[in-house]
């Protein structure tokens, strides 16, 4: 099994994140998150990352518990964080190289390793600008070429397409189509087309709970389209 | 070993990158050649040597310090790319002693772009080299728990001025400790044995002892604990990050 979860529990003072949340992800599945603004979704993606360490419960990847043994855990993980913070005055060349080496390659597999991530999220000649003068949509594939460099079996995206143009979008569900085929994906989204378009499964979180896992078409013919099953799942209580 | 090297690079290539590094330098020339022409008399003295240059390093690095060392991990934390690192299979402590010895390089550098003065010292007679380069040594390391101590602070806040600030507290009442003022005013506060024990753990102590021509053992391990202490703080500080 690529990843499981089991329990996880995280807690900021008094409030409690994410709850009891259990769920495994096998090769070939891209997994979407959904849910509220504020329903764990990022506590529970940086958890899995390695980013935050879980109260209670555990996420293993590959059986290797991440919170016993970070890194081991950590060199099979691919992160994208959300917003996709970059170092803006690197280039995208630069800043690849520098993951790919702090994440202790050698000099030349790590220039290979670049090649390689940068040809597959198609970052073209923008590889040699600062990235700080880069568009939305090209940050996003330097952060996304980040998350890749190292080959990882399983990619966590934190709202990956967030912020981009329709075309963007396409472009950057297009390719988490293709990585999804022969690794494992979770990504969190906003939106349901997305949702549809790319995932195989759907995992619905609200108030730190899992509330439902099901496929996306199981879940929209459950509750007549997935936005109204959206909406019966996580209240929608929010009214105006 | 390799993810400390590119965290070494990389925090080099900010520095040189953005104006900050030559601002800083510059900034710290004029400031050492100011304050050792104008307020140390480096002419009036009639000695070929630095005393009077040396004389104003704890006060000057008490600004200079923290100033370079303020964006080690608060930037980091306020871009939001310290998930980014933490992420990264790599130990703490490896990018904390990374980007520490980046620091500490860019204040290495300024150090050395001081010899002209050295030139004309030995221009104007025939001074103790010897006790120069110890001068320059005991700089060099005093320069570097000021800078271990500012990477600690920044590692708490995602606010550089706030860094910055911290940083240049701690680090002036560290120096001033050994003044003899400080210690006078301790003696009669809290007894002689106390205000002595005090002093002698201030930085100004140890920079003085070595500004006499020779560095003590002493002095030596006082400063690489002084900043073996404050890196392990940088590495507890971001570890309890991810207790969240």
């Amino acid at each position: 099994m690529l990843l499981q979860v089991e329990g996880l529990r995280k807690s900021f003072g008094r409030r409690v994140a994410v709850d009891d949340v259990s769920f495994s992800i096998d090769v070939g599945e891209v997994v979407g998150f959904l849910g509220p603004n504020g329903a764990g979704k990022t506590t529970t993606m940086r958890m899995i990352a390695g980013y935050l360490e879980p109260e209670d419960g555990f996420a293993k990847v590959f059986g290797i518990d991440v919170a016993q043994d970070r890194r081991r855990a950590q060199e099979r993980v691919g992160y994208l964080p959300e917003g996709a913070p970059l170092y803006g005055e690197m280039t995208p060349w630069t800043f690849l190289r520098f993951v790919a080496e702090t994440r202790g390659m050698a000099t030349d597999a790590a220039r290979h390793a670049v090649i390689r991530a940068a040809h597959d999220t198609s970052l073209g000649e923008a590889i040699g600008r600062p990235i700080e003068t880069l568009s939305k949509g090209y940050r996003r594939r330097v952060g996304l070429a980040a998350a890749l460099v190292h080959d990882p079996m399983l990619l966590i995206l934190d709202e990956p397409t967030d912020g981009l143009d329709p075309n963007q979008r396409q472009s950057v569900r297009d390719l988490i189509r293709r990585l999804g085929a022969e690794r494992g994906v979770i990504l969190s989204t906003h939106s349901l087309e997305e949702v549809e378009a790319v995932c195989t499964r759907a995992i619905v979180i609200n108030k730190g709970k899992l509330i439902a896992d099901a496929k996306p078409a199981d879940l929209a013919k459950e509750h007549g389209g997935l936005e109204a099953a959206f909406r019966a799942l996580t209240g929608g209580e929010e009214g105006l | 070993m390799k993810s400390l090297l590119a965290v070494y690079r990389r925090e080099i290539l900010a520095y040189l990158t953005t104006p900050l590094a030559y601002v800083f330098v510059a900034v710290f020339l004029i400031a050492v050649g100011t304050f050792t022409f104008q307020v140390g008399g480096f002419f009036d003295q009639g000695r070929a040597d630095l005393s009077s240059f040396f004389a104003f390093h704890p006060w000057l690095f008490i600004v200079f310090m923290p100033a370079i060392a303020m964006r080690l991990w608060s930037d980091e934390a306020r871009s939001g790319a310290i998930e980014l690192l933490l992420t990264l299979p790599a130990p703490t402590w490896a990018l904390a002693l990374g980007k520490f010895l980046a620091a500490w390089s860019v204040a290495g550098i300024a150090l050395v772009l001081t010899f002209p003065l050295w030139v004309t010292v030995n221009f104007l007679g025939s001074p103790d080299n010897a006790a120069i380069f110890v001068g320059y040594l005991a700089s060099f390391l005093m320069a570097g728990a000021y800078i271990a101590i500012g990477a600690a602070l920044s590692a708490l806040t995602s606010t550089q001025v706030v860094a910055f600030v911290l940083a240049v507290l701690v680090s002036f009442v560290m120096t001033a400790a050994g003044l003899p003022l400080v210690l006078g005013f301790l003696k009669g506060a809290v007894g002689g044995g106390l205000a002595e024990g005090i002093s002698s753990l201030s930085i100004l102590h140890h920079f003085d002892a070595a500004q006499r021509g020779v560095i003590e053992m002493r002095s030596l391990v006082y400063f690489l604990s002084l900043i073996a202490l404050a890196l392990t703080g940088s590495v507890l500080a971001v570890d309890a990050r991810r207790g969240g």
